[in-house]
């Protein structure tokens, strides 16, 4: 399967398991413009598969209602780069709702999911990648996955967990990714970061698309340089594995952070100082 | 002799003021119930709208008497305790909109949702919790309704989302009217007009104050929100009309609120002294109620008197508990930020403090 096909196919075992489960978002109904919903609609019906307005402070605001009544409640935003408006209702609503009320309601149950990153061709407005500003606000998880098999994974997993969650995928490997993907459900676990592959000269951290890139340096590095690299996908943002990372530095003595979204701030400077800390 | 019979006959129907001699309150007969007029609603985009009459029977005016009373008694109490830094943070009074929760809740159903900003301790009383409870929220005690975590903004109870800190700017509000009439969602989105935005009247802050027609296309009323029957009519109606299926309303309350917008504002500078004194002794919707059943002969005053000695005792009692009642322990602080298993850990105000954070 490609990478929309993993999240189809996540999406289709939580409705098949789950009866409360629905997704909503722009275009969903028809299959969605990454194709990520396709199918969905006619296996399970108008009322739990179902588009909402141009409005994505009401998507989300929607999904923390259904959310606290109970539903698992999957939205999609078309565009990370149109989570925008919705940032007041995931830091203030979602984030805090179960801490507010003192456990007496949460919206839990809510995940949201959003293409993310760079494709080439995106521009301003198809191509940010805005997990730092998330990375900000307790409350929430902040997971990106690399491939189809990590992202069906993960997904499943945000789906599941008790707290809402922000679910990115890289458009650029919706359909440029392909692997083997199992058919039944399964889950990885958030905030456990991959070593994917050992080294012992310097630890390089990044998350979704960057790994590859990363992978490719550390193999021209072997390759040009004889110097052997500790590859690591950081998978969930916030919370983040403090420990692996450490543990791999530790070993390394050498950091490198890579990521696509800009400098300042971005979450790279949060492990970096957290390491040298 | 008919001067004298028609005289006569006026005394007997009650409409006179209190009797002479009285002894024992017990020993009068009252009516059982009085039909009163209602200010007529202006209606949008409606046909008809609620009733110009309704019945009120004696049981519900005084059931109704005592929740209004106890919660201006309880916000009057919140006012005293805020003032001698008992309650501290920020405290948003109701004193003035009693008719609005009182009567709302008249309206509806227990098993109904609601809602609210943070000006909420007056819904969060008629949607079932204790004065203590509510007293002991302000204070942040353990005895609270949030345990003491959420305060004046954050209490929450059975289908009673709150209190909530953070507000519906214009935006969200239309995006909210355009998805409910888009899905036909039965819900009454309700706005407590009282003149004024924090320290902005309406007519600098809304380019159409005519908020009961700000919905566009979803139907609306504009209500007199000091008139508690008025308020039960209404939302009556509203209620009737979602639960037929027809989508969402809009219900405006025409209100007033004595204090300020919260305990940090005198509530003078955007307003005069004047104003309040006339809407305290002209609009008053306990002293509505009271007037009208004593009129009606649906209660005495010293009836009524007996009450307001009872509510004040509650109060008192709330008080107490609420100013005796431990906070709750330091660890608390971290709860229910994550929901997490094992433990999730959270850090302090420095490296060295640590919370844990479960559900």
């Amino acid at each position: 399967m490609n990478l929309f096909q993993a999240i189809t196919s996540a999406l289709d075992n939580s409705l098949a398991k789950d009866p409360t489960a629905v997704i909503f978002g722009e275009d969903v109904a028809f299959g969605g413009v990454f194709r990520c919903t396709v199918g969905l609609r006619d296996k399970y019906g108008k009322d739990r598969v179902f588009n909402t307005p141009l409005c994505e402070q009401g998507i989300v605001g929607f999904g923390i209602g259904i959310a606290v009544t109970g539903a698992t409640a999957i939205a999609e935003i078309q565009f990370a780069d149109y989570i925008f408006p919705a940032f007041d209702q995931i830091v203030n609503e979602a984030a805090k709702y179960r801490y507010r009320s003192g456990d007496l309601f949460n919206c839990g149950s809510l995940t949201i999911r959003a293409p993310w990153g760079c494709v080439g061709h995106g521009a301003l407005y198809h191509s940010q990648s805005p997990e730092a500003f998330f990375a900000h606000c307790p409350g929430i998880k902040v997971v990106v996955p690399r491939s189809p098999f990590q992202a069906k994974g993960l997904l499943l997993s945000c789906i599941e967990d008790k707290n809402p969650c922000i679910f990115f995928e890289p458009k650029i490997l919706y359909r440029a990714a392909v692997e083997q993907v199992p058919v039944e459900p399964y889950s990885i676990p958030l905030s456990q970061a991959e070593v994917v592959q050992e080294g012992s000269d310097v630890t390089l951290v990044a998350w979704g698309t960057q790994v590859h890139v990363i992978r490719e340096v550390a193999s021209m590095a072997q390759e040009k340089l004889g110097v052997s690299c500790e590859v690591i996908d950081l998978r969930t943002i916030l919370p983040w594995d403090m420990d692996t990372v450490c543990k791999s530095v530790i070993k390394t003595g050498r950091l490198l952070i890579s990521h696509e979204a800009p400098l300042t701030g971005g979450f790279a400077s949060e492990i970096s100082s957290t390491v040298q800390y | 002799m008919r001067k004298m019979l028609a005289a006569v006959s006026r005394v007997l129907s009650g409409v006179a003021q209190k009797p002479a001699s009285r002894v024992l309150v017990a020993s009068r007969n009252f009516a059982n119930d009085a039909t009163f007029e209602i200010k007529k609603c202006d209606l949008h985009r409606l046909e008809e709208g609620p009733p110009v009459t309704t019945v009120l029977t004696r049981e519900d005016g005084l059931r109704y008497y005592r929740m209004m009373q106890t919660v201006r008694r309880m916000e009057l109490k919140a006012d005293q305790l805020y003032k001698q830094k008992i309650i501290r943070g920020f405290c948003h009074l109701c004193d003035g909109q009693e008719a609005c929760c009182v009567g709302l809740e008249a309206g509806i159903n227990p098993t109904d949702h609601l809602i609210t900003a943070y000006r909420a301790h007056g819904f969060t009383f008629t949607r079932g919790l204790s004065v203590r409870e509510i007293l002991a929220e302000l204070t942040g005690r353990r005895g609270g309704c949030a345990k003491g975590k959420g305060g004046s903004m954050h209490m929450y109870a059975k289908n009673f989302y709150g209190g909530n800190g953070i507000v519906g700017a214009q935006g969200q509000i239309f995006e909210a009217y355009n998805m409910a009439a888009l899905w036909k969602l039965p819900c009454i989105f309700i706005c407590e007009n009282n003149r004024y935005g924090m320290g902005t009247s309406v007519e600098r802050a809304a380019a159409s104050t005519d908020y009961y027609k700000r919905g566009d296309f979803i139907p609306g009323l504009r209500v007199d929100g000091m008139d508690i029957l008025c308020v039960r009519e209404a939302t009556r109606f509203a209620a009737a009309y979602c639960r037929s299926g027809k989508g969402p309303i809009l219900m405006e309350l025409q209100t007033y609120r004595y204090h300020g917008h919260s305990m940090s504002d005198p509530g003078v500078s955007y307003r005069t002294r004047e104003e309040i004194q006339e809407v305290r002794s002209k609009s008053d919707p306990i002293m509505l109620l009271k007037d009208r059943m004593v009129n009606s002969n649906l209660a005495s005053v010293e009836e009524l008197k007996e009450i307001d000695v009872e509510v004040r005792k509650e109060i008192e009692d709330a008080a107490q508990f609420a100013t005796a009642d431990p906070e709750p322990p330091l660890e608390e602080l971290g709860y229910h930020i994550y929901s997490s298993d094992p433990p999730f850990e959270v850090r302090g105000a420095n490296q060295w403090i640590k919370f844990k954070s479960i559900s």
